[in-house]
Protein backbone atom coordinates (compact mmCIF):
# COMPACT_ATOMS: atom_id res chain seq x y z
CA UNK A 1 0.00 0.00 0.00
CA UNK A 2 2.62 2.53 1.04
CA UNK A 3 4.67 1.49 -1.96
CA UNK A 4 1.96 2.55 -4.39
CA UNK A 5 1.32 5.81 -2.56
CA UNK A 6 3.63 7.93 -4.75
CA UNK A 7 2.01 6.46 -7.84
CA UNK A 8 -1.45 7.23 -6.50
CA UNK A 9 -0.33 10.78 -5.67
CA UNK A 10 1.13 11.16 -9.13
CA UNK A 11 -2.06 9.92 -10.80
CA UNK A 12 -4.14 12.29 -8.67
CA UNK A 13 -1.98 15.18 -9.79
CA UNK A 14 -2.26 14.07 -13.42
CA UNK A 15 -6.02 14.00 -13.02
CA UNK A 16 -6.02 17.45 -11.39
CA UNK A 17 -3.84 19.07 -14.05
CA UNK A 18 -5.70 17.27 -16.82
CA UNK A 19 -8.94 18.68 -15.44
CA UNK A 20 -7.35 22.13 -15.41
CA UNK A 21 -6.36 21.85 -19.06
CA UNK A 22 -9.80 20.58 -20.00
CA UNK A 23 -11.46 23.37 -18.02
CA UNK A 24 -9.40 25.99 -19.80
CA UNK A 25 -10.40 24.68 -23.21
CA UNK A 26 -14.04 25.07 -22.19
CA UNK A 27 -13.70 28.44 -20.50
CA UNK A 28 -11.97 31.59 -21.60
CA UNK A 29 -9.92 32.61 -18.56
CA UNK A 30 -10.09 36.23 -19.73
CA UNK A 31 -13.87 36.23 -19.57
CA UNK A 32 -15.09 38.23 -16.62
CA UNK A 33 -18.48 36.98 -15.42
CA UNK A 34 -20.97 39.80 -15.45
CA UNK A 35 -22.72 40.42 -12.13
CA UNK A 36 -25.39 42.35 -14.04
CA UNK A 37 -27.19 39.37 -15.55
CA UNK A 38 -30.68 39.15 -14.12
CA UNK A 39 -30.42 42.72 -12.87
CA UNK A 40 -31.94 45.87 -14.23
CA UNK A 41 -29.74 47.42 -16.89
CA UNK A 42 -28.04 50.64 -15.82
CA UNK A 43 -29.82 53.78 -16.94
CA UNK A 44 -28.33 55.27 -20.06
CA UNK A 45 -29.02 58.26 -22.23
CA UNK A 46 -26.64 58.38 -25.15
CA UNK A 47 -26.49 60.48 -28.31
CA UNK A 48 -27.16 58.80 -31.63
CA UNK A 49 -24.15 58.44 -33.86
CA UNK A 50 -25.93 59.88 -36.87
CA UNK A 51 -27.57 62.74 -35.06
CA UNK A 52 -26.00 63.68 -31.72
CA UNK A 53 -28.82 66.12 -30.98
CA UNK A 54 -31.10 63.13 -30.45
CA UNK A 55 -30.53 60.51 -27.76
CA UNK A 56 -31.63 56.99 -26.96
CA UNK A 57 -32.35 56.16 -23.33
CA UNK A 58 -33.21 53.11 -21.34
CA UNK A 59 -36.61 54.57 -20.47
CA UNK A 60 -37.44 55.09 -24.14
CA UNK A 61 -36.41 51.52 -25.00
CA UNK A 62 -38.63 49.86 -22.39
CA UNK A 63 -41.49 47.71 -23.63
CA UNK A 64 -39.74 45.38 -26.01
CA UNK A 65 -36.57 43.29 -25.86
CA UNK A 66 -33.47 44.43 -27.72
CA UNK A 67 -29.87 43.45 -28.26
CA UNK A 68 -27.06 45.89 -27.56
CA UNK A 69 -23.83 45.18 -29.41
CA UNK A 70 -20.75 47.05 -28.21
CA UNK A 71 -18.41 47.73 -31.11
CA UNK A 72 -15.76 50.18 -32.22
CA UNK A 73 -13.99 50.97 -35.44
CA UNK A 74 -10.61 50.37 -33.72
CA UNK A 75 -11.65 46.91 -32.54
CA UNK A 76 -10.21 44.07 -34.63
CA UNK A 77 -12.51 41.36 -33.27
CA UNK A 78 -15.51 43.52 -34.18
CA UNK A 79 -14.40 43.26 -37.80
CA UNK A 80 -14.56 39.48 -37.46
CA UNK A 81 -18.00 39.66 -35.93
CA UNK A 82 -19.36 42.17 -38.40
CA UNK A 83 -20.19 39.81 -41.31
CA UNK A 84 -22.10 37.58 -38.87
CA UNK A 85 -24.21 40.51 -37.74
CA UNK A 86 -24.70 41.64 -41.32
CA UNK A 87 -25.98 38.19 -42.23
CA UNK A 88 -28.04 37.44 -39.13
CA UNK A 89 -28.86 40.78 -37.52
CA UNK A 90 -32.17 41.16 -39.32
CA UNK A 91 -33.24 37.59 -38.59
CA UNK A 92 -33.03 37.96 -34.81
CA UNK A 93 -36.49 39.44 -34.42
CA UNK A 94 -35.35 42.08 -31.94
CA UNK A 95 -33.89 45.52 -32.61
CA UNK A 96 -30.11 45.46 -32.81
CA UNK A 97 -28.63 48.49 -31.13
CA UNK A 98 -25.04 49.36 -31.98
CA UNK A 99 -23.04 50.77 -29.09
CA UNK A 100 -20.08 52.66 -30.45
CA UNK A 101 -17.52 52.41 -27.66
CA UNK A 102 -14.76 54.97 -27.10
CA UNK A 103 -14.61 55.82 -30.74
CA UNK A 104 -14.27 58.86 -32.94
CA UNK A 105 -17.73 59.38 -34.50
CA UNK A 106 -16.16 60.09 -37.89
CA UNK A 107 -14.19 56.83 -37.75
CA UNK A 108 -17.27 54.90 -36.70
CA UNK A 109 -19.36 56.35 -39.52
CA UNK A 110 -16.66 55.60 -42.06
CA UNK A 111 -16.35 52.05 -40.69
CA UNK A 112 -20.10 51.45 -40.98
CA UNK A 113 -20.17 52.99 -44.45
CA UNK A 114 -17.38 50.71 -45.57
CA UNK A 115 -18.52 47.44 -44.01
CA UNK A 116 -22.27 47.96 -43.93
CA UNK A 117 -24.57 48.87 -41.08
CA UNK A 118 -26.39 45.95 -39.45
CA UNK A 119 -27.84 48.14 -36.67
CA UNK A 120 -31.31 49.55 -36.26
CA UNK A 121 -29.86 52.34 -34.17
CA UNK A 122 -26.34 53.32 -33.19
CA UNK A 123 -25.57 55.15 -29.97
CA UNK A 124 -22.17 56.67 -29.29
CA UNK A 125 -20.34 56.58 -25.97
CA UNK A 126 -17.22 58.50 -26.74
CA UNK A 127 -15.85 58.67 -23.19
CA UNK A 128 -16.94 55.17 -22.22
CA UNK A 129 -18.58 56.41 -19.01
CA UNK A 130 -21.86 54.56 -19.48
CA UNK A 131 -19.93 51.50 -20.62
CA UNK A 132 -18.37 51.29 -17.15
CA UNK A 133 -21.88 51.04 -15.69
CA UNK A 134 -22.50 48.14 -18.05
CA UNK A 135 -19.27 46.47 -16.97
CA UNK A 136 -17.84 46.66 -20.47
CA UNK A 137 -14.13 45.93 -20.55
CA UNK A 138 -13.57 45.43 -24.23
CA UNK A 139 -15.30 45.09 -27.53
CA UNK A 140 -17.19 43.33 -28.85
CA UNK A 141 -19.61 42.58 -26.04
CA UNK A 142 -23.34 42.12 -26.35
CA UNK A 143 -26.24 42.45 -23.95
CA UNK A 144 -29.71 41.04 -24.39
CA UNK A 145 -32.16 43.25 -22.53
CA UNK A 146 -35.78 42.29 -21.98
CA UNK A 147 -38.94 44.38 -22.19
CA UNK A 148 -38.65 45.34 -18.52
CA UNK A 149 -35.10 46.57 -18.98
CA UNK A 150 -33.44 43.60 -17.28
CA UNK A 151 -30.17 42.25 -18.71
CA UNK A 152 -30.84 38.60 -19.50
CA UNK A 153 -27.70 37.54 -21.28
CA UNK A 154 -24.24 38.84 -21.98
CA UNK A 155 -21.93 37.58 -24.65
CA UNK A 156 -18.27 38.51 -24.44
CA UNK A 157 -16.28 38.46 -27.66
CA UNK A 158 -17.48 38.16 -31.22
CA UNK A 159 -20.74 36.45 -32.05
CA UNK A 160 -20.37 33.33 -34.14
CA UNK A 161 -23.20 31.72 -36.14
CA UNK A 162 -23.13 28.86 -33.57
CA UNK A 163 -23.57 31.17 -30.59
CA UNK A 164 -26.40 33.00 -32.33
CA UNK A 165 -28.14 29.76 -33.27
CA UNK A 166 -27.73 27.84 -30.01
CA UNK A 167 -27.70 30.54 -27.36
CA UNK A 168 -29.05 33.83 -28.58
CA UNK A 169 -32.00 32.74 -30.65
CA UNK A 170 -33.50 30.38 -28.02
CA UNK A 171 -33.20 33.17 -25.45
CA UNK A 172 -34.87 35.68 -27.75
CA UNK A 173 -37.67 33.19 -28.38
CA UNK A 174 -38.14 32.88 -24.63
CA UNK A 175 -38.24 36.65 -24.15
CA UNK A 176 -40.82 36.98 -26.90
CA UNK A 177 -43.00 34.44 -25.17
CA UNK A 178 -42.80 36.43 -21.96
CA UNK A 179 -43.71 39.72 -23.62
CA UNK A 180 -45.22 39.30 -27.05
CA UNK B 1 36.76 54.19 -22.65
CA UNK B 2 34.75 51.20 -21.62
CA UNK B 3 33.65 52.89 -18.44
CA UNK B 4 32.51 55.96 -20.32
CA UNK B 5 30.47 53.76 -22.60
CA UNK B 6 28.91 51.97 -19.66
CA UNK B 7 28.07 55.23 -18.01
CA UNK B 8 26.44 56.51 -21.16
CA UNK B 9 24.43 53.32 -21.44
CA UNK B 10 23.35 53.52 -17.81
CA UNK B 11 22.28 57.13 -18.22
CA UNK B 12 20.36 56.24 -21.33
CA UNK B 13 18.56 53.35 -19.66
CA UNK B 14 17.78 55.34 -16.54
CA UNK B 15 16.38 58.20 -18.57
CA UNK B 16 14.10 55.86 -20.44
CA UNK B 17 12.92 53.96 -17.41
CA UNK B 18 11.91 57.27 -15.83
CA UNK B 19 10.08 58.17 -19.00
CA UNK B 20 8.16 54.90 -18.92
CA UNK B 21 7.17 55.41 -15.28
CA UNK B 22 6.08 58.96 -15.97
CA UNK B 23 3.89 57.78 -18.80
CA UNK B 24 2.25 55.07 -16.73
CA UNK B 25 1.06 57.54 -14.12
CA UNK B 26 -1.22 60.20 -15.41
CA UNK B 27 -1.30 63.21 -13.12
CA UNK B 28 -4.47 63.62 -11.09
CA UNK B 29 -5.20 66.70 -9.00
CA UNK B 30 -4.98 65.21 -5.52
CA UNK B 31 -5.95 67.37 -2.58
CA UNK B 32 -2.97 66.30 -0.52
CA UNK B 33 -0.32 63.63 -0.23
CA UNK B 34 -2.47 61.46 2.05
CA UNK B 35 -5.13 61.24 -0.60
CA UNK B 36 -2.59 60.30 -3.22
CA UNK B 37 -1.25 57.53 -0.99
CA UNK B 38 -4.78 56.28 -0.41
CA UNK B 39 -5.43 56.33 -4.15
CA UNK B 40 -2.25 54.40 -4.92
CA UNK B 41 -3.06 51.90 -2.22
CA UNK B 42 -6.58 51.36 -3.47
CA UNK B 43 -5.74 51.07 -7.17
CA UNK B 44 -3.07 48.52 -6.33
CA UNK B 45 -5.76 46.24 -4.91
CA UNK B 46 -7.86 46.40 -8.06
CA UNK B 47 -7.35 44.37 -11.17
CA UNK B 48 -7.15 45.80 -14.65
CA UNK B 49 -9.85 43.98 -16.65
CA UNK B 50 -7.96 44.23 -19.93
CA UNK B 51 -4.47 43.10 -18.97
CA UNK B 52 -5.53 40.83 -16.20
CA UNK B 53 -2.20 40.32 -14.50
CA UNK B 54 -1.77 43.99 -13.85
CA UNK B 55 -3.40 46.15 -11.25
CA UNK B 56 -5.14 49.42 -11.97
CA UNK B 57 -2.26 51.46 -10.60
CA UNK B 58 0.31 49.97 -12.97
CA UNK B 59 -1.70 49.33 -16.06
CA UNK B 60 -1.40 51.46 -19.13
CA UNK B 61 -4.59 50.17 -20.73
CA UNK B 62 -7.17 52.70 -21.79
CA UNK B 63 -9.87 51.19 -19.60
CA UNK B 64 -7.51 51.15 -16.62
CA UNK B 65 -6.99 54.89 -17.04
CA UNK B 66 -10.74 55.43 -17.22
CA UNK B 67 -11.25 53.36 -14.10
CA UNK B 68 -8.49 55.25 -12.28
CA UNK B 69 -10.32 58.45 -13.09
CA UNK B 70 -13.54 56.82 -11.90
CA UNK B 71 -11.91 55.82 -8.61
CA UNK B 72 -10.48 59.31 -8.27
CA UNK B 73 -13.89 60.86 -8.92
CA UNK B 74 -15.53 58.62 -6.31
CA UNK B 75 -12.85 59.59 -3.80
CA UNK B 76 -13.62 63.26 -4.41
CA UNK B 77 -17.25 62.47 -3.64
CA UNK B 78 -16.11 61.26 -0.24
CA UNK B 79 -16.76 57.56 -0.85
CA UNK B 80 -14.94 55.11 1.39
CA UNK B 81 -12.51 52.52 0.01
CA UNK B 82 -15.05 49.76 0.60
CA UNK B 83 -17.78 51.70 -1.19
CA UNK B 84 -15.48 52.26 -4.17
CA UNK B 85 -14.57 48.58 -4.29
CA UNK B 86 -18.24 47.66 -4.11
CA UNK B 87 -18.99 50.10 -6.94
CA UNK B 88 -16.52 48.25 -9.16
CA UNK B 89 -17.59 44.78 -7.97
CA UNK B 90 -21.20 45.67 -8.89
CA UNK B 91 -20.05 46.25 -12.45
CA UNK B 92 -17.17 43.85 -12.94
CA UNK B 93 -17.76 41.13 -10.31
CA UNK B 94 -15.29 39.97 -7.65
CA UNK B 95 -12.84 39.49 -10.45
CA UNK B 96 -11.82 43.11 -10.14
CA UNK B 97 -10.49 42.49 -6.62
CA UNK B 98 -7.04 41.00 -6.26
CA UNK B 99 -8.02 39.60 -2.88
CA UNK B 100 -11.00 37.33 -3.42
CA UNK B 101 -13.55 37.62 -0.59
CA UNK B 102 -14.20 34.57 1.59
CA UNK B 103 -17.53 33.11 0.56
CA UNK B 104 -18.94 29.74 -0.34
CA UNK B 105 -17.64 29.72 -3.91
CA UNK B 106 -14.12 30.63 -2.78
CA UNK B 107 -13.86 28.27 0.20
CA UNK B 108 -11.79 25.79 -1.78
CA UNK B 109 -9.50 28.58 -2.89
CA UNK B 110 -8.98 29.87 0.63
CA UNK B 111 -8.92 26.63 2.58
CA UNK B 112 -7.78 24.18 -0.11
CA UNK B 113 -4.07 24.64 0.66
CA UNK B 114 -4.81 24.00 4.35
CA UNK B 115 -6.61 20.80 3.39
CA UNK B 116 -3.62 19.73 1.33
CA UNK B 117 -1.35 20.38 4.28
CA UNK B 118 -3.59 18.36 6.62
CA UNK B 119 -3.71 15.52 4.11
CA UNK B 120 0.07 15.53 3.80
CA UNK B 121 0.47 15.63 7.56
CA UNK B 122 -1.88 12.66 7.92
CA UNK B 123 0.11 10.66 5.36
CA UNK B 124 3.36 11.44 7.14
CA UNK B 125 1.86 10.54 10.53
CA UNK B 126 0.52 7.20 9.32
CA UNK B 127 3.84 6.35 7.68
CA UNK B 128 5.85 7.17 10.78
CA UNK B 129 3.56 5.09 12.96
CA UNK B 130 3.79 2.13 10.64
CA UNK B 131 7.55 2.36 10.50
CA UNK B 132 8.00 2.58 14.22
CA UNK B 133 5.68 -0.37 14.70
CA UNK B 134 7.60 -2.34 12.12
CA UNK B 135 10.86 -1.38 13.78
CA UNK B 136 9.59 -2.58 17.13
CA UNK B 137 8.54 -5.94 15.70
CA UNK B 138 11.84 -6.20 13.91
CA UNK B 139 13.87 -5.54 17.02
CA UNK B 140 11.91 -8.22 18.87
CA UNK B 141 12.40 -10.78 16.17
CA UNK B 142 15.84 -10.06 14.97
CA UNK B 143 19.11 -11.42 16.15
CA UNK B 144 20.88 -11.25 12.88
CA UNK B 145 20.79 -8.54 10.26
CA UNK B 146 19.98 -10.78 7.36
CA UNK B 147 16.25 -10.24 7.42
CA UNK B 148 15.12 -8.52 4.34
CA UNK B 149 13.63 -5.20 5.17
CA UNK B 150 11.00 -3.92 2.84
CA UNK B 151 11.36 -0.39 1.71
CA UNK B 152 8.32 1.44 2.90
CA UNK B 153 8.63 4.03 0.29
Amino acid sequence: MTRSLPLVGFLLLVALFGFGIWWNTQHDPREVPSPLIGKSAPAFDLPLLDDPSRTASKAAMLGKPYLVNVFASWCVACGEEHPVLMAQGRTLGVPLIGYDYKDDPADAKAWLAQHGNPYDLVVADREGRTAIDFGVYGAPESFLIDAKGVIRYKHIGPFTPEVIEHKLKPLIAKLKQEAP
Amino acid sequence: MNRALLRALATFLLAFSCLAAAQAIDPLPFKDHAQEVRFQNLTRQLRCLVCQNENLADSNADLARDLRHEVFGLMQQGKSDDAIKQYLVDRYSDFVLYDPPVKRSTWLLWFGPGLFLLFGAAVVLVTIRKRSRAARIDSRLVDNATIEQGDDW
